[in-house]
């Protein structure tokens, strides 16, 4: 026989002679191997496609149980009103196209030992890999009073969607002369600049549609990504409009009272007309039923490959790992998506992962035709990610052309990381 | 900014009340340098009293690695209706001082 011998091939040898699993391991060995995505997300996607497209014989499977993928990234236009919803919807079609098995299930037990998942229908995967990008999961106990119910009322819009267009129509419904109040957990967290990116279109919407209306921000922290950017443009376009309240001025939310809608710092309440509480985060529920989640609620992994420290053969990426100096933003985690399905290649082929440089680039928008940027550039150090030199952050004092054309560079990047990964 | 307190404005007799304040300081450490190699002197808040009509409750020293705009959260027993009183005490003379008033029923 011609087929090299390597150390996969040889342990699955050993597995189908050894176990009662003989069926799915001569199966698996028979092919390239099987890979288990869960997860469609940007790091998911970006994951499931670049497993195909480096080895078509790699048998891929998505679990994703929504037929369709809402983006967060621009979904704070979609609050102020100055984008639909359907702009923000991808489906799976094209990775079904390309030989990826789409399964719209949720994934609901994972056998570590025996390498297998079961899904909602009851159906069963087995694995020689299993990467989960299972973006975030609400920290509930973290933050007393708020649930799915007090969603309903005090929306996060934190996971893009129905919670989306509903934080839209409250600021629809309030009156000229309203305070909508957007409560900011401490990292790590999902996107850390987007709140702010956040509170600057509201105020745009406010300013045109109800002028003596405020955006009152309370913050767990005291410093956030691109401050003086951000304050900077708050001013030149807003005035007084935005204040926020940082963790040194007692602004970060203890509890809320979704009976009255109210938000409670450690030092004051507060009863704004709008309430949007993003509470605080942790890797999404997939990553506790496989065991990859730590006490911080968050998987660490090896960075080099992304497989998990806490269980053999599964690799987390996107919102969910830590990620070390990476934030976690769609960028990020559609390249973790391809570097990890590098990894995994290698892995199968007996080769060494070779180590990672992974770019993230975040863009804010301010205002329709205002927008900057932060590129960083990232690789294993030390166990864990850090940044590395050739990052960029937009000068603070620039011309309004600057402004307006990373607001354009932003739409193209919109277009070309979802063509990327969906498209 | 001011200090900021925070003490419920009622309880019960006898109730375990938590106190929280926050108050504006730089907790400079004394061992960091300047850019031309100057040490930057020690400013810190070096202690902090609470005390409710007038008896001592509660009391900290507050050290170099105590971060900048310490917050200090701890419990008491409501005893009476009156009035909590906050000082803190550091580096250079500084004082500051705060209170709040509670209504025991």
């Amino acid at each position: 026989m011609n087929v090299p011998v390597t150390r996969r091939n040889a342990v699955l040898g050993i597995t189908a002679a050894a176990t009662s699993l003989a069926a799915p391991s001569i199966l698996r060995a028979q092919s390239a191997g099987q890979i288990v995505v869960v997860g469609g997300g940007f790091g998911g996607a970006a994951c499931a496609r670049a497993l195909k497209r480096a080895d078509a014989k790699l048998q891929v499977t998505l679990i994703e149980p929504s037929k369709s993928y809402i983006s967060c990234p621009f979904s704070n236009e979609v609050i102020a009103g100055l984008r639909e919803i359907e702009a923000q919807q991808f489906g799976y079609d094209k990775l079904a196209a390309e030989g990826i098995n789409i399964v719209a299930q949720a994934a609901t037990t994972i056998d570590t030992h025996k390498r297998g998942l079961t899904t909602g229908d009851g159906g069963t995967f087995g694995y020689d890999r299993l990467v989960l990008s299972p973006g975030i999961d609400f920290h509930l106990e973290a933050l007393p009073g708020y649930d799915d119910a007090a969603s309903e009322t005090m929306p996060h819009a934190w996971k893009a969607g129905a919670q989306t267009l509903l934080l839209r129509r409250q600021l629809e419904a309030m009156a000229d002369g309203g305070t909508v109040a957007i409560a900011i957990p401490a990292n790590p967290s999902r996107c850390p600049p987007a709140p702010y990116e956040r509170a600057g279109l509201i105020a745009h919407y406010l300013k045109a549609k109800k002028p003596r209306s405020k955006v009152l921000i309370l913050d767990a922290k005291d410093n956030f990504s691109q401050q003086r950017l951000f304050e900077k443009a708050w001013k030149e376009l807003y005035g007084d409009m935005i204040e926020r309240v940082a963790l040194s001025q007692g602004g970060r939310v203890t509890s809320v009272d979704p009976s009255t809608k109210t938000i409670i710092t450690e030092f004051g309440n507060y009863t704004p007309d709008v309430a949007n509480v993003i509470p605080p985060q942790r890797a999404g529920r997939v990553a506790a039923i496989a065991g990859t989640a730590d006490a911080t609620g968050w998987c660490p992994i090896d960075p080099t490959t992304f497989e998990s420290k806490l269980v053999k053969d599964i690799h987390v990426i996107g919102d969910a790992c830590l990620g070390g100096g990476i934030p976690k933003s769609a960028s990020a985690a559609s390249a973790q998506g391809k570097a990890c399905a590098g990894a995994i290649v290698n892995l199968l082929a007996g080769r060494a992962p070779e180590t990672p440089r992974l770019t993230g680039v975040c863009y804010n928008i301010v205002a329709p035709g205002y927008g900057f940027s932060l590129t960083g550039n990232y690789q294993p150090k030390d166990d864990i990610f850090a940044e590395v030199e050739g990052g960029a952050t937009s000068p603070v004092d620039a011309p309004r052309e600057l402004r307006a054309r990373e607001a354009a560079e932003a739409e193209r990047w919109f277009r070309i990381i979802t063509a990327d990964c969906f498209g | 900014m001011a200090a900021l307190i925070n003490v419920p404005s009622k309880a019960k007799r006898g109730d375990i009340i938590e106190i929280r304040t926050l108050t504006s300081h730089i907790m400079e450490t004394g061992f960091r340098h300047t850019a031309d190699g100057k040490l930057v002197p020690r400013n810190i808040i070096t202690s902090f009293i609470c005390r409710y009509n007038g008896a001592e409750v509660f009391r900290a020293d507050l050290f170099p690695a105590i971060a900048a705009n310490p917050y200090l959260s701890f419990f008491t027993v409501a005893k009476e209706s009156g009035k909590f009183e906050f000082e803190w005490i550091g580096d250079n003379g500084y004082s500051s001082t705060a209170s709040a008033s509670i209504t025991v029923e």
